[in-house]
């Protein structure tokens, strides 16, 4: 595969394939939506509704998503990797997408844990749900891979990124509790749907001014 | 290839270079020398794209894909191997016959043997002669190579004597290092920071 798709492909690999051998985020991630998710089992009072219990999942995912976010940038930001990278004739947009691609499969791989555990510990696990995982995930990754390098300069970065991340995301979080406990969820799936259209093209069209001095 | 008219860099109040001027024809070698915060690696920095000057215009005949830069750091992922990082740089690169390409190189860099390890199980030479590898991949035109010599043992550095003197006047250079007299035989001109 080559052109721009080839070089996402040939970059979020690159990623994957760090992550598989440092194992520096993936575990970190999974022991944190683990412990959080048990930690809401024994503390919420039997006979809770099962909205309670979804808004407490929609919290562990968004601070796990957090975490790994912290992550994203770690071999560049280590390793003077992205005056490599930016030296390189790839569309700077393709490390973006590259590195969102790569948060979403980190963040995807956890959410299998975290669902599990909801579906043990909790409640049964519906489509509307899964929709709004996917969807919420998306525009997660898209606005956090784009923030996460705007932190990466600081040396703040780990206060900075939530900081950032965080109010921007207010609109997933809205959309994904909205669809996993409205009686019809169409129209907060609709939302995140356009959330993750919108915030997706501006991540994709500034990131080059992101990256630039 | 290169030209500056009274270029400026400053980090907040700290003038590092200020009004320079040079010219850097296609095929010269131009040497870079002087003491340690004299400004040179901020001047093969702009040369390469990774900064902005303050100050002055800075003319650059090269688009990114034909720039070979080495800097202090190797720019090479430490948990992937020598060849997983040659490849890496040769796909974003569109190196043609990347294979071949990336085995002359690590062959005639010594490395060929060491190719499946990680570049965080190397000595600082290998992981320097694996840079000098990655900046000659794609056979860039112009090459902003910044203390070069950094770690390399003697035959090292004979080699990169050898491969030095065989682009000479074919590629474009822009060196800095503390052993000027090394290369100076190469070189076309200088520039010395005081």
């Amino acid at each position: 595969m080559n052109g721009y798709f080839g070089d996402v492909v040939t970059l979020a690999v690159k990623d994957l394939r760090l992550e598989l051998r440092a194992r520096d985020t993936l575990p970190a991630m999974a022991l944190f939506v683990l412990s959080t998710m048990t930690i809401f089992h024994f503390a919420l009072p039997s006979g809770s509704s099962d909205n309670a219990a979804l808004g407490l999942l929609w919290i562990a995912i968004l601070f796990t998503a957090l975490l790994g976010l912290t992550r994203t940038y770690a071999p560049e930001r280590e390793q003077s990797m992205f005056d490599g990278l930016l030296l390189s004739p790839v569309d700077r947009s393709a490390i973006w997408l590259a590195k969102t691609v790569a948060a979403l499969a980190f963040l995807a791989a956890v959410e299998v844990v975290a669902l599990l555990a909801f579906w043990l510990f909790f409640a049964h696990i519906g489509w509307s749900l899964l929709a709004a995982v996917a969807l919420a995930d998306i525009g997660l990754c898209a606005v956090g891979a784009l923030v996460a390098a705007m932190a990466t300069a600081s040396r703040s970065r780990e206060l900075i990124l939530p900081l950032l991340l965080l109010p921007l995301t207010i609109p997933v979080i809205v959309g994904a509790v909205g669809a996993s406990v409205a009686d019809d969820p169409g129209k907060y799936l609709a939302f995140l749907a356009m959330y993750d259209a919108i915030f997706g093209v501006i991540a994709w069209a500034t990131f080059e001014y992101v990256v630039a001095e | 290839m290169i030209r500056a008219a009274q270029l400026a860099k400053r980090f907040g109040d700290k003038r590092v270079l200020q009004k320079l001027s040079f010219a850097l024809p296609e095929g010269g070698f131009l040497l870079v020398t002087g003491p340690n915060g004299s400004g040179k690696s901020t001047l093969l920095r702009l040369c390469a794209g990774l900064s902005s000057p303050t100050g002055g215009t800075l003319e650059l005949g090269v688009e990114r894909g034909e720039l070979g830069y080495l800097g202090h750091e190797p720019l090479v992922y430490r948990e992937l191997t020598a060849l997983e990082n040659l490849e890496l740089f040769a796909r974003l690169y569109r190196v043609p016959e990347r294979q071949a390409r990336i085995r002359a190189l690590l062959e005639r860099f010594g490395m060929w043997d060491e190719r499946d390890n990680r570049v965080s199980t190397y000595s600082r030479g290998m992981t320097q002669r694996v840079a000098l590898c990655r900046v000659l991949l794609h056979e860039p035109r112009l090459l902003v190579l910044d203390e070069p010599y950094t770690a390399l043992d003697a035959a090292g550095s004979e080699l990169l004597d050898a491969v030095l003197a065989e682009r000479s006047g074919a590629h474009t250079f822009l060196v800095s290092t503390h052993d000027p007299e090394r290369i100076a035989h190469l070189a076309s001109d200088r520039l010395e920071f005081v």
